[in-house]
């Protein structure tokens, strides 16, 4: 009985210890919701329930050109490190044991990497061949602290995949193109999407690469912050898109845990069929 | 000569790529590195950096921060990832994802949220520069330090510490001599995480230290916005000191840290 209880009172404590590091983690996060529903403009002073500052928010142009610009840079450097990271794992992986050596030293670089060299060395460059800074270069910089976790996403699903399915394929009559897109392809899908997916949360999270990078007139929303803030105190108007930044990324979440749960269930629904067919 | 298509050569944009805006400006840095402003070679530079007191202090100040967070990433992360991992307490990975959940929100907000916090709390980067920066950093590389040793802890083979209570250990016995010794790589991998990027860092420091507390990423800046020599040579001693963190954890962990990164999806 007493053993009982104290197995108890540990999970408690070890519950309650999981929570409290949460809520210190979050507590940042959570003022700034808390006060995103008052009009005060500092956080602290609590002036009654207002939604003002979600109205604010999207009347703010300046707010809203930086979150538009935030997310095309990210999907577009998405899009392009995916294209780039996905053949290269593919190629690698049928290279010889020199070649993948060669490549996954080169694809390590950029990842352990430090972001302030990364940015320093591509600023370099595009100064010493005379280039100026816009659109595509920020996209440079985008593509290079994205593509290696691309590659990394994608090539786990190479190994796993049956090497005689190509074979098989080409035997059959398929063409190398089609047999890469139709067999291949499919098998290393999930691979390339959460490499997609990795690649735009780094890209909307950056903010040292695309200070180096981009034309000085373009603002994402980590430069339009840093900059309105440098200047004056946190405009109130941030504390609404903090949370809907938030609501945004909760919903992310849940969305993918429940669909990493009915693939579960699938799955365990498919061999349980195989086995009665059997 | 008909070109025969290999798959292989799939990799050629990628190699190409990689070679260009990878391997090439890292040359280009070391090339500036060792030369003067007129672009011939010279170890002016190397001599600068090693006779000039401030830059070797804030170097020391860089590895002091990042000694002290990586630390405190360990004794925060640790036992969090431990009561993650096991089944007792926790069974939902919702949780294990809301310690990482942080990165997904805007980072420049987040480090101005926590300056927010802590002047509403009278604890502001203007009176206590280093503690405000200590915390900033915690905050932000807390979950790195979460995510390596989670996954160790969850491969963790626990009839190695059943055995060890049966043969007669006691808790504090089995956590020094069973449960740390497995986790060894996990440890590694999180300090790789925490150590290094703490000394480039840039941002924090800048925020919540409110221009008090300069660590090395930010150093870097300042130079290289002056003088390109001077701040490459800064910007190489930060890719010699990366490059020797990651081969000498390389040596104690086969596993990728990398692929704790993207295992978030």
């Amino acid at each position: 009985m007493v053993k009982k209880h104290r197995g108890l009172a540990q999970i408690i404590i070890g519950r309650a210890f999981i929570l409290f590091v949460l809520l210190l983690m979050y507590a940042p996060i959570i003022v700034l919701m808390i006060f995103s529903f008052t009009e005060s403009t500092n956080v602290g002073t609590w002036e009654g329930f207002s939604l003002q500052l979600y109205v604010d928010l999207f009347k703010n142009k300046e707010i809203m050109q930086a979150l538009f610009n935030t997310l095309m840079v990210a999907l577009t450097s998405g899009v392009v490190a995916t294209i780039l990271g996905t053949l290269g794992a593919i190629g690698t992986f049928y290279m010889s044991r020199k070649g993948k050596k060669i490549m996954e030293g080169m694809t390590q670089i950029p990842i352990i990497n430090a972001e302030v060299v990364i940015a320093i060395s591509l600023a370099v460059l595009i100064v010493a061949v005379g280039a100026k800074f816009n659109f595509l270069t920020l996209l440079l910089g985008h593509v290079v602290l994205t593509v290696a976790f691309v590659y990394l996403s994608v090539k786990p699903k190479l190994m796993q995949m049956d090497p005689s399915i190509y074979e098989a394929a080409l035997d059959l009559g398929a063409t190398p193109s089609h047999a890469m897109r139709r067999v291949i392809f499919p098998e290393i899908l999930p691979g390339i999407i959460s490499g997609f997916m990795l690649s735009v949360t780094l890209s909307l999270d950056d903010y040292i690469i695309t200070a180096f990078l981009r034309d000085n007139s373009f603002e994402t929303i980590s430069t339009y912050v840093q900059g309105v803030i440098a200047k004056s105190s946190i405009p109130p108007a941030l504390r609404a898109l903090t949370t809907v930044i938030f609501l945004i990324a909760l919903l992310v979440l849940f969305v993918n845990n429940w669909k990493q749960k009915q693939e579960e269930k699938m799955k365990v629904f498919h061999t349980k069929g195989k086995v009665t067919n059997q | 000569m008909k070109f025969r298509f290999q798959r292989k050569y799939l990799a050629l944009p990628y190699l190409a790529f990689l070679l260009l805006f990878v391997v090439l400006p890292i040359i280009l840095i070391v090339y500036y590195a060792f030369s003067d402003s007129t672009g011939r070679l010279s170890i002016w530079p190397l001599q600068n950096f090693f006779s000039d007191t401030d830059k070797l202090e804030v170097l020391v100040i860089s590895l002091i921060f990042g000694f002290i967070n990586t630390v405190l990433c360990l004794l925060i992360g640790y036992p969090v990832s431990m009561l993650l991992a096991n089944k007792k307490y926790n069974k939902n990975i919702v949780l294990v994802m809301l310690f990482i959940m942080p990165m997904w929100i805007n980072f420049v907000i987040r480090t101005w949220a926590t300056r927010d916090l802590l002047a509403w709390m009278n604890l502001s980067g203007g009176k206590y520069p280093e503690l405000a920066t200590i915390i900033g950093l915690v905050y932000n590389y807390l979950p790195f330090a979460i995510m390596p040793l989670y996954t160790t802890m969850l491969k963790m083979d626990k009839s190695q510490i059943e055995a060890a209570s049966d043969l007669g250990a006691n808790p504090v016995q089995v956590f020094f001599k069973v449960i740390i010794p497995m986790t060894k790589p996990g440890v590694l991998s999180a300090t790789t995480m925490v150590f290094m990027p703490t000394i480039s860092s840039y941002v924090i420091a800048d925020i919540l230290g409110e221009g008090k507390v300069t660590l090395f990423g930010k150093y870097i800046e300042l130079y290289y916005k002056s003088d390109w020599n001077n701040g490459s040579f800064l910007a190489l001693i930060m890719l010699v000191l990366i490059g020797v963190t990651s081969l000498v954890s390389r040596k104690f962990t086969r596993e990728d840290n990398t692929q704790v990164r993207s295992s978030i999806w």
